[in-house]
């Protein structure tokens, strides 16, 4: 079988299209390569969706951590103390299960037990509890004649936070809310080893890899494979994420902008 | 396996609600349960030293002279970037588990000449298997662990390899300068100096690095271990009348929502200590929160 015939059958494999049963037996390079590539259409589908989503729910909780308001403060507090604390893996075994004893209740929560939709809203809390701690400490970072500024212009409300806070914390937490979104793509590869099911052999590139390895008890191809791809897609969400930072720090002049130090690390 | 402790359990279908809670928290399965709290304790003051140590040759190996033991230090703290470290976890667990008995097939049966891999087969021969095969049941699940404290140990101690070799450049040029004006040798700076006053600038990294590291603890389940993942799922599960004298539904939910919340209090825990400590490093250094204490005493 050619490798264009494996590539055919097998590119969207992870999606349910193509070719129905995985190979068996005599895995080439290519079968190998494909099928993990395959898996990584998950990775990045988790990645994308929760980067963009927490984005939104990290700003509203790093203004709600910030606010005076105790009824605002403390749950934002909470929140960001409860999904920072506690491992990610936990977290999902958690949420499954949770999903898994409220679909007796609804049928609404049926979808919610898959991996698509359930560990998605995990990944988005996780990534919004994480990335709002980040937003909070630059939000407290903002320079105070920013601030004053913008009120001697008359600027207030939302104007104000649209026009001279919001763009300042973003521009002062983008180094690390870049680390976060590399780990956050780095994250989503737990979600098919922890409870949430791999419905008809459907998983991310992990998954194919750790099958890979299971079946031919060789860890040295598929894995180095994984980690050929990921790197692809960390220097993918790397460059992304400078072009955005080029762009927060265009006001400044040349020798004062903040460069992109890649500083890779750790799981949660 | 320890049998249920109150006397009244007898016969659990006869108990009102609170002493059948009694009787179901105390059976052998939860004991089990409870001492695998201690695996993960073990786990943690086993792999933190060793990380560390791994981390510190690391650092030192990257400091070297000496090229390639630089690029040897260098190689090591890069390995953990851009790519999950799930992935390493998952690696080197099998590739561990091959190198060594690879390198016993050698010592041990020099004589034969069939090759290791076989399609999909890792074929040692049967002296050189680890644990044998005929050993017992409790080796067999020690040496699970010991591989999964090497991985752990490997992986983490890359970490530690790039906060500690920070900490070390953090250090001011200064006070090396003034060692070697001294007259002290390289090795008395890097010992006398340098180690002393690294800590203070590593344990922000390092801290951050303890936390992830409690916050790991839960992929030992994926390694193989029977661990807190494993009993959680395990005895949550939905309990058939027929194999068990105490029923329940599935109580995974539960179970689950128990570790979260103590991995909650541990993470906190940590958090107070670890702020404790970093308050008596300062003492007396030359940074601005040294400096700050000093004046808040003065």
């Amino acid at each position: 079988m050619s490798c264009w015939q494996t590539i055919q059958d097998y590119a969207f494999r992870s999606l349910g299209y193509g070719e129905r049963l995985l190979p068996r037996g005599d895995f080439t390079l290519c079968q190998q390569v494909t099928l993990i590539g395959s898996g990584m259409i998950w990775n990045i589908y988790f990645g994308v969706i929760a980067v963009f989503v927490g984005f939104f729910i990290a700003t509203a909780v790093a203004l709600g951590k910030g606010a005076a308001n105790p009824w605002i403060r403390k749950p934002s507090e909470w929140f960001i103390f409860v999904l920072r604390g506690s491992p990610l893996f936990i977290q999902f075994f958690f949420a499954y299960f949770l999903f898994l004893s409220l679909k007796s209740f609804s049928a609404v929560f049926d979808a919610f037990t898959s991996a698509w939709l359930g560990a998605l809203v995990v990944l988005v809390l996780n990534t919004a509890a994480y990335s709002g701690e980040i937003f909070y400490g630059a939000l407290r970072s903002i320079p105070k004649g920013d601030v004053e500024a913008a009120d001697a212009y008359g600027f207030s409300g939302w104007r104000r936070f649209r026009r001279i806070i919001w763009p300042t914390m973003l521009r002062l937490a983008w180094p690390a809310y870049t680390n976060e979104a590399i780990f956050l793509f780095h994250a989503t590869t737990l979600v098919f080893l922890s409870g949430f099911p791999a419905w008809q052999q459907r998983g991310d590139a992990l998954y194919y890899a750790s099958y890979f390895a299971d079946k031919t008890f060789n860890p040295f191809v598929p894995y180095p494979i994984l980690a050929g791809f990921f790197i692809l897609l960390t220097l993918t969400v790397t460059s992304v994420f400078g072009l955005i930072n080029m762009r927060l720090n265009r006001h400044l002049p040349q020798e004062r902008r903040e460069k992109l130090r890649l500083r890779l690390n750790l799981i949660r | 396996m320890r049998s249920a402790i109150f006397s009244f359990c007898t016969d659990p279908e006869t108990l009102g609600t609170f002493r059948w809670f009694a009787c179901y928290f105390t059976t052998g399965k939860q004991w089990a349960f409870y001492s695998s709290f201690g695996t993960v304790l073990l786990l943690l003051a086993i792999t933190a030293p060793a990380a560390l140590a791994f981390g510190f040759g690391g650092a030192m190996a990257a400091r070297s002279r000496l090229l390639p033991l630089r690029m040897l230090g260098k190689g090591y703290i890069a390995l953990v970037r851009g790519v999950p470290d799930i992935v390493y976890f998952l690696f080197f667990v099998i590739a561990l588990d091959q190198a060594f008995e690879w390198v016993r097939h050698k010592v041990l049966c020099p004589g034969w000449d069939q090759p290791i891999r076989q399609g999909a087969d890792f074929i040692v021969c049967s002296a050189a298997k680890l644990p044998l095969g005929n050993a017992p049941q409790w080796v067999h699940e020690t040496y699970g662990f010991a591989l999964a404290v090497l991985t752990f140990a490997i992986v983490f101690g890359a970490f530690a390899a790039n906060v500690l070799f920070g900490a070390m450049r953090a250090v001011p040029r200064g006070q090396m300068e003034t060692a070697e004006a001294y007259g002290m040798t390289r090795r008395q700076a890097f010992r006398r100096i340098l180690v002393p006053q690294m800590w203070v600038y590593a344990l922000p990294g390092l801290s951050n690095l303890w936390m992830v590291l409690i916050k790991a603890t839960p992929l030992l389940f994926l390694l193989g271990v029977e661990d807190i993942v494993y009993w959680a799922r395990s005895l949550g599960g939905t309990a058939n009348p027929r194999f068990t004298d105490y029923p329940h539904g599935d109580w995974r939910v539960w179970y689950f929502l128990a570790l979260l919340i103590i991995y909650l209090l541990f993470t906190k825990a940590s958090e107070v200590v670890l702020e404790r400590i970093m308050t008596r490093l300062t003492h007396g250094q030359a940074t601005t929160g040294g400096e700050a204490q000093r004046k808040a005493g003065a």
